[in-house]
């Protein structure tokens, strides 16, 4: 029964910390926290998962190494650079005072010169910090696999300065958005979470939590109304974000319920719906329909 | 004491059996997911069910899919008088090495197994290739796909001739500049890390420069078979091509429709033509009739629509024949379209002489093909060659 009270307290910390989760994902962070494993979490877009990652620094009090992938990252943004200018310079400095060859490539190839990439950042800290690999899937297979060695060794190593060992492990939170299919291997080294779009219930809490101001009745109408939302089949479906943003420009333009001004209701949509396509699709009479339902 | 450490011996019998049984259900575990789940059983305490199974949840899966199917495959193994039917439909042919059945899961899963077998065997004797021409309602796609594709699949001479021509279509298909970057003596772009280096013989004069050049691929291949009943004489031949493809070219993602549409990347990449042909006809039980290439389209965009990219040509076998409804077909091709670089049909029929696409599904398809072309057989797709290498 330990086990579970720690889940508890988890729950109530991420609370804390302004992320509202759900049991079971707590219970996947409490695993992913205490086996030092990489964990990967799927999900559609605006699910928070990136979230996830800020909150798990907020709460060990760790900061947070963001690695945002994108196709052709390489190691030169990835790991490690050498500061060129600063080495040029040096080289030239070096020479006037007739320093020999071997000694000059000694100095400007020190960590000195060094510019730290977020991986290599991440496993030279002296406390623990969380990194982030987000969107994995839209770098290549090249650094997936980079990358899967750096998981397994936690070290680098630098040609012309050696084998840079880990003084640290970093809690690795990897997000995917599935536009190409990852690697067995590093599904396997991962914990896998499934980020789903949230209940009724979570996303009330959630809005609640962010937008206190706007009131219970306000809040209540919103979640409502994406939660309904969401079940038409729109090209870009609204994410918790979409919601929060909705909420608060519903809040800023003074609209306290939504049957009060279905005008503007309707210019407020620009924060749900992200596509022509769905704002065409989504007409007056509906909209009517889903404000209420949620009233 | 003594009892105690029975009770722990037992379980973790029962962790590494339930492990095994996740990977004959095809989730992506291993021997050291077995001693893993150990340490999970230990983190979360064994007697908090719940948690165990968050935890085993979070061990185990690693795709959606997976996600989806774990509380089932849980409930089975654990709650034993839960049993679902999914479960042993789920499992493919690897079970094979298990050394015996446990309990009603295992045994109902080889059972499965066994009649699966049993219908591509039965099926390989009649031959029904002759009524190739027009929709057949009700015929499952399982018989389908083992009665006239799958089995020719083995078929030694023409598939080396298909991966002759995949293999040399790969060659030539044109690269296309992408973002990585590499070292090379020329470029527009000097590479700093290089050049300094090798400055450094100059005393810290850069004479000799480095420079950097994008690296070229091929595009992203996407193709999306028909292998309905009134494409069965060419199916087979196009899922060939398809398996040549998956050997052959980095990134290619393969599905396959009828009324449903499937991923078959994974079941292609196998090895063992067997193996190929059953678990392709394993994930297609329970279609039934009908050709719906809009609908299919439609769980394409939604499931899959974040493969296609700039770099991607979508490739769709199909002979237009449409039971479904032509203006969702033309919908779900107007999303394709505009994301991918090249949209190209391929219609078997257009090869006989005689044939207008006048099908109202390929009427309605024709505005947003860049290539609309025969493919019936080798011959005709060898003459595509050049027209698929310059996409």
């Amino acid at each position: 029964m330990e086990g579970e009270d720690r889940v508890s307290a988890l729950q109530a910390r991420l609370a804390e910390a302004g992320y509202i989760a759900e049991r079971s994902l707590s219970a996947s962070l409490l695993l992913f926290t205490e086996m030092q494993r990489p964990l990967l979490l799927e999900g559609d877009a605006g699910v928070g998962k990136t979230e996830i990652a800020n909150v798990i620094a907020t709460i060990h009090d760790c900061p947070l190494i963001r690695l945002q992938c994108y196709e052709g990252l390489d190691v030169n943004s990835a790991v490690y650079e050498w500061n060129y200018q600063h080495q040029l310079l040096s080289i030239k400095l070096l020479e006037q005072d007739h320093v020999s060859a071997e000694s000059a490539e000694q100095t400007i190839f020190s960590k000195r010169y060094l510019l730290e990439r977020p991986l290599l950042a991440a496993i030279t800290q002296p406390q623990s910090p969380v990194l982030l690999i987000d969107e994995i899937d839209r770098a290549d297979e090249e650094f997936e696999a980079y990358l899967l060695e750096l998981l397994s060794d936690f070290q680098v190593s630098i040609p012309e300065l050696g084998t840079i060992p880990a003084t640290s492990r970093p809690f690795v939170v990897i997000t995917s958005n599935g536009t190409r299919e990852l690697s067995d291997a590093l599904r396997r080294r991962c914990f896998y979470h499934y980020v789903d779009y949230p209940e009724f219930d979570k996303e009330l809490r959630i809005v609640n939590a962010r937008l206190p101001q706007i009131g219970p009745q306000l809040s209540r109408q919103v979640v409502a109304f994406v939660q309904d939302l969401r079940k038409i089949d729109l090209r870009k479906t609204p994410g918790v974000a979409e919601t929060l943003d909705w909420a608060g420009a519903l809040f800023k333009l003074g609209i306290s319920s939504l049957d009060a001004e279905p005008q503007l209701l309707m210019d407020t949509l620009v924060c749900l719906l992200k596509t022509r396509e769905d704002s065409v699709r989504l007409e007056p009479f509906e909209v009517e329909r889903l404000v209420a339902r949620a009233l | 004491m003594q009892n105690e450490l029975q009770l722990a011996g037992l379980l973790q019998r029962r962790l590494v059996e339930f492990v095994r049984l996740a990977r004959s259900n095809n989730f992506r575990v291993g021997v050291a997911e077995e001693l893993d789940a150990q340490k999970v059983a230990l983190s979360c305490g064994i007697t908090a069910s719940t948690r165990l199974r968050w935890g085993l949840r979070a061990l185990l899966c690693s795709s959606q899919d997976d996600w989806q199917r774990f509380d089932e495959l849980y409930d089975a193994y654990w709650h034993p008088a839960n049993v679902q039917s999914r479960v042993s439909a789920a499992a493919a042919g690897r079970s094979r090495k298990r050394p015996e059945p446990h309990n009603a899961t295992e045994s109902s899963r080889q059972e499965a197994v066994r009649s699966s077998d049993a219908d591509s065997q039965g099926a390989g004797d009649s031959d029904d290739t002759s009524d190739g021409g027009g929709t057949r309602e009700g015929a499952s796609f399982a018989a389908t796909l083992a009665k006239t594709d799958f089995q020719a699949l083995a078929d030694p001479d023409e598939m080396r001739a298909v991966e002759t021509l995949v293999d040399r279509l790969a060659r030539q298909m044109r690269k296309r500049a992408i973002r990585r970057q590499r070292v090379s003596k020329v470029g527009s772009r000097i590479d700093l890390r290089k050049t300094l280096r090798g400055s450094l013989r100059f005393g810290g004069d850069p004479l000799v420069l480095s420079y950097r050049e994008r690296i070229k691929r091929q595009p992203r291949l996407v193709l999306i078979v028909d292998v309905s009943r009134s494409m069965s004489m060419y199916s087979f031949f196009f899922l060939r091509f398809a398996r040549a493809l998956v050997s052959v070219f980095r990134d290619v993602s393969v599905f396959a429709y009828h009324t449903h549409l499937l991923p078959i990347t994974e079941a292609l990449r196998q090895t063992d033509l067997i193996r190929v042909r059953n678990s392709l006809a394993m994930a297609s039980q329970g279609w039934s009739g009908g050709t719906r290439i809009g609908a299919s389209l439609a769980t394409f965009n939604e499931k899959y629509g974040q493969i296609v990219n700039s770099r991607s040509v979508v490739v769709i076998v199909s002979d237009g024949l449409d039971t479904g409804e032509p203006d969702l077909l033309a919908a779900q091709l107007s999303r394709i379209r505009p994301r991918c670089r090249r949209l190209v049909w391929l219609n078997p029929l257009l090869g006989r002489s005689g044939y207008e696409p006048v099908s109202q599904g390929m009427q309605a398809a024709m505005p947003f093909l860049d290539l609309f072309a025969p493919a019936h057989n080798l011959h005709s797709l060898r003459k595509l060659e050049p027209a698929l290498t310059s996409l």
